[in-house]
């Protein structure tokens, strides 16, 4: 590298370049690997010079506000994961999960609106046999929940949220089901919580990579969601 | 939502660069620890930068959402992952004072004396910072006067190569050589009392 490239990429560790000059060395670090060194380099040397400052300590609640707006930034946003991860694999689901489920549904502890109207009942009863066949799948396996308690269960392109102590919705509402994939979220069922343990199937297929998101919606639910998700599952 | 302390203590081991691959997967609690760890220095520099407690909240939080949204563009072979965390707040920190007008570069010494006790911060981590601002400090003290007043008036004071120059009433071309001059010769200070030095910091466990 000449002086005038070792000047540029000081500037750009700094970051005290000009428009047009920071244009230049983003063009130079694409192409130069040594640029790109002296740049690793030199920006060792000025985050040390971020230590030397002597200051006030951060207000404490900024730790939170932090957190706060990185939750409120997953409902647009979803991070990025280039490297497509391994889905965790979790020796088979097992009977008791199974059995737990399908007690679940017949105490009626069920997360689906128990509605009067019978073909209502039928749809939820194909809902809770569709949910009972995913969760007795050999190849059924857990997702993490990023945030919520409880597990979303896979098999194939179908999944079961098994959500613990969700409190009912408030009067005028109800919980939304969504599938992100990629960057939209689809709507994929409603039910209104209020049980010790919700079995909600996710309708639609939630493919490699999909995330499942519930949020709290009007009642009879929205096309796309308008506040922060309360459950956040792994990435499948 | 909740946070569990379990996973909080968990991760206590884990390297800066492993906490920034649990945050590209959207791991909250990663982001915390990487926020115990850095923030103190990231408000650091925020602060001296904007001299407005709001604003470096601002950069602080900005530079963190950056972080929490590029966490899977993170190599760690381009950078340590704090010094990558110090830079997007640098970053934000710099844009906010060329976008709010606030020119209030001091010279660095000005502000020391003003810390207050953080009572996140363990006395172990208090004790490494306090080391490694007396080493950086050293270095910056040894350098050329006008080399050192180039670097601090761009990092600490987030003033751009042009206005430094017109600043100082010096040629653009003069400008830029000194603070490359002076950032390869600090450099160098700091790598000479990196070998020197006995005493090893707990960084990253």
């Amino acid at each position: 590298m000449d002086a005038e490239a070792h000047e540029l990429i000081a500037g750009y560790a700094l970051d005290a370049l000009e428009p047009d000059d920071r244009a230049r060395a983003k063009e130079l670090l694409e192409r130069s690997e040594e640029a790109r060194e002296e740049l690793r380099s030199l920006t060792e040397t000025t985050a040390a010079m971020a230590t030397a400052v002597s200051g006030p300590a951060p207000p404490p609640e900024l730790r939170e506000r932090i957190l706060d707006a990185a939750r409120a930034d997953r409902q647009t946003v979803v991070p990025l994961d280039s490297r497509r991860r391994r889905p965790r694999l979790v020796p088979v689901l097992g009977a008791a999960a199974a059995i737990a489920a399908v007690v679940a549904i017949a105490l009626g502890v069920w997360g689906l609106s128990v509605s009067s109207d019978l073909d209502d009942s039928r749809a939820a009863l194909a809902q809770a046999r569709a949910a009972a066949t995913v969760l007795a799948s050999p190849d059924a396996r857990q997702v993490a929940l990023q945030q919520g308690d409880g597990t979303l269960v896979v098999s194939g392109t179908d999944a079961v949220l098994v959500l613990n102590s969700m409190d009912a919705a408030p009067a005028g509402k109800t919980y939304e089901v969504w599938v992100l994939d990629g960057s939209t979220p689809v709507r994929a069922g409603l039910f209104p919580g209020g049980a010790a343990r919700a079995v909600v199937p996710v309708e639609g297929t939630v493919g490699p990579g999909a995330k499942v998101l519930v949020t709290l919606e009007p009642s009879g639910g929205v096309d796309a969601p308008t506040t922060t998700p309360i459950v956040a599952s792994d990435p499948v | 939502m909740r946070q569990d302390p379990w996973a909080l203590r968990r991760q206590r081991h884990l390297s800066d660069e492993a906490l920034v691959a649990l945050v590209a997967r959207g791991d909250e609690t990663a982001l915390a620890e990487l926020y115990d760890r850095v923030g103190r220095v990231a408000y650091g520099i925020a602060y001296r930068i904007l001299r407005d407690e709001r604003l470096a909240e601002d950069a602080v939080q900005e530079g963190f959402l950056a972080v929490w949204r590029s966490a899977a563009t993170f190599r760690a072979e381009r950078a340590k992952a704090s010094t990558w965390v110090v830079t997007l707040v640098h970053r934000r920190a710099v844009d906010i004072v060329r976008r709010e007008e606030r020119r209030r570069a001091e010279p660095l010494e000005a502000t020391t004396g003003q810390e207050t006790a953080d009572p996140a911060g363990s006395a172990e981590d208090e004790a490494w910072l306090g080391f490694e601002r007396e080493r950086v400090l050293t270095a910056l003290a040894a350098l050329p006067d006008a080399q050192r007043e180039a670097l601090e008036l761009a990092y600490y004071g987030g003033y751009s190569q042009s206005e430094v120059a017109e600043t100082l009433g010096v040629p653009l071309g003069t400008i830029k050589s000194r603070m490359f001059a002076g950032l390869a010769r600090l450099r160098e200070l700091l790598d000479e009392s990196e070998t020197e030095r006995t005493w090893t910091p707990r960084l990253t466990s």
